[in-house]
């Protein structure tokens, strides 16, 4: 574990030490995250028209408010932490080089998740940050000290399960070997999460609960820190993360054993 | 003059090409059910009251499913992703073997583009034109003046996309990579074209910006025609609009392209 709690210092020593290579793009990440903000928020600002319109039903603008910061927030995470390194296992997959992750004396698993970080991407988790203090701002009144640490616990159980998510994709990638698409089409499919998920109607809000759980990453932590979270549901949360992270954990071993070297 | 007569060729390895690779297409489908999603948000929304547009216009649940099964088709019709293709060429250095056919390459990507449609109306279109027909028929238009500028605006929307495509697209042959920047692009396409709402929604200043963009004339437009937003009147210096827009852009891209294009050197080879 210590050995684990290293090497993740030293992998994210190394991304930060790239980051400050590129000190330029801690500017572009920066306007686009200010830009993917403006974007978020805008379609939800044409729906309550600014408080002219009914809006979402059940669902103040303040409160909505609320899920689309945590869908900036995720993103972040998304863009920042999970995906460049997953991406990069994609290209060893392709490439077949592999090999020299799997070689090393440690979890491949880990090594890979882990090797690359976009630190600048810590902008959008600004933004979020900033999209929440809005929110509070019209709802009018701070949330309680026991539901942010509610929803802190279930920003944690999100991250996993969109790591968790990415590793069953990338586990594909040992079947299909061009994944790229599947990558678009989870972000694409992610898009939804911004909205609360009582818009759905019932047959798509079970599978955004319980197949892809994109209710459980950002309208539960919403509700969560909006204090209308039933406990049972967080505990129902925090263990379908768990079952959902042991899958994709079984996965990603079997799908290593098919992995066939390139021969390079 | 040679390169037309290759045309009827490349269309038809273009079509098999997008056979063979079908599961890809229906994952780039299902990256476009946005629209959908926005359907049954909106139509929630309309639900208890109607919702007021700029215009004054109030919009009813079965104009939103109109509306938003209208984007979905053009959406279908409008795709393009050649930026992406020309990154991976271009980081592969496969870019070396489609310089070497004696077409202009922009050309094959085009058309590669274009052969994939036919495949993609016709695993998703169907369902949609039949619940359009059944469940909103009333919301469509009935002068046919209109539905016969229609093939032109969605022609004009495809044009826009290709060649944003394709400046875009080139821009990697300056930098590593031009995805994210596509991404940017995208994000204000989704706000600005009416993908996610109907942009009479808008404020007023934000609709007069909306005017002004590229994005609307991708989406809006052909939508607008459909759900007979437009008289023939109306409809036609919107059309003279797009089609400036997609001129300005083919402009543009062939100019990013081939200034680009000295700087690519490929690998071995």
């Amino acid at each position: 574990m210590r050995r684990y709690l290293t090497l993740l210092g030293l992998q994210l020593r190394t991304s930060g030490l790239l980051a400050a290579q590129y000190r330029w793009d801690f500017l572009v990440d920066g306007v686009v995250s200010l830009f993917f903000m403006a974007t978020a928020i805008v379609p939800l600002f044409v729906v309550y028209g600014d408080g002219s319109r009914a809006g979402i039903p059940g669902w103040s603008f303040g409160e909505a408010l609320v899920v689309t910061g945590w869908f900036i927030l995720l993103q972040g995470v998304l863009d920042g932490a999970v995906n460049p390194g997953l991406q990069a296992v994609i290209e060893h997959i392709r490439k077949g080089t592999l090999d020299f992750v799997l070689l090393k004396p440690a979890d491949a698993q880990f090594l890979v998740s882990t090797s690359k970080f976009h630190v600048w991407r810590v902008t959008s988790v600004v933004a979020g940050l900033v999209v929440f203090a809005v929110a509070f701002d019209r709802i009018g009144h701070g949330p309680r000290l026991v539901d942010v640490a509610a929803s802190g616990v279930l920003l944690v159980s999100a991250t996993l399960l969109l790591y968790s998510l990415w590793i069953l994709i990338v586990s594909a990638a040992f079947f299909v070997v061009k994944v790229d698409n599947l990558t678009y089409l989870f972000s694409s499919i992610f898009d939804a999460a911004r909205w609360p998920s009582s818009v759905f109607p019932k047959v798509v809000r079970w599978v955004f609960t319980f197949v892809l759980p994109l209710t459980l990453m950002t309208t539960f932590p919403a509700e969560a820190m909006l204090g209308r979270l039933a406990p049972q549901a967080l505990l129902g949360a925090l263990v379908g993360t768990a079952v959902f992270a042991a899958v994709a954990r079984v996965v990603w071993l079997r799908a290593i054993g098919h992995y066939t070297s390139a021969g390079g | 003059m040679r390169a037309l007569k290759a045309l009827p060729a490349l269309m038809r390895v273009g079509f098999v090409e997008s056979l063979a690779y079908r599961a890809e297409m229906i994952v780039w489908v299902f990256a476009t059910t946005m629209p959908l999603v926005m359907m049954v948000l909106w139509t929630a929304v309309a639900e208890a009251v109607p919702v007021v547009g700029g215009g004054g216009k109030a919009w009813g649940s079965t104009a939103f499913i109109a509306y938003f099964l209208c984007v979905f088709t053009v959406r279908q019709l409008i795709s393009a992703w050649a930026c992406w293709e020309m990154n991976y060429e271009v980081r592969q250095g496969t870019l070396a073997m489609r310089l070497l056919r004696p077409i202009h390459p922009i050309l094959t990507y085009a058309v590669g583009n274009l052969a994939a449609l036919p495949l993609r109306a016709g695993v998703t279109l169907p369902v949609v034109v039949l619940l359009l027909l059944t469940q909103a028929r009333e919301h469509l238009t009935r002068d046919w003046r209109v539905w016969a500028l229609f093939p032109f605006a969605l022609f004009g929307g495809w044009l826009i996309t290709f060649f944003a495509n394709v400046a875009i697209g080139s821009l990697s042959l300056f930098m590593e990579s031009s995805v994210k920047l596509m991404e940017v692009w995208l994000a204000a396409f989704f706000v600005f074209s009416g993908y996610l709402f109907p942009l009479d929604l808008f404020p007023d200043w934000l609709s007069a910006i909306a005017r002004w963009l590229p994005f609307r004339y991708q989406i809006g437009l052909p939508v607008e025609l459909m759900t007979g937003v437009h008289t023939l009147e109306s409809a036609l210096p919107l059309l003279l609009q797009q089609w400036a827009w997609a001129g300005a852009l083919v402009v543009l891209a062939l100019s990013v392209w081939s200034f680009g294009l000295r700087r690519f050197q490929a690998y071995g080879g």
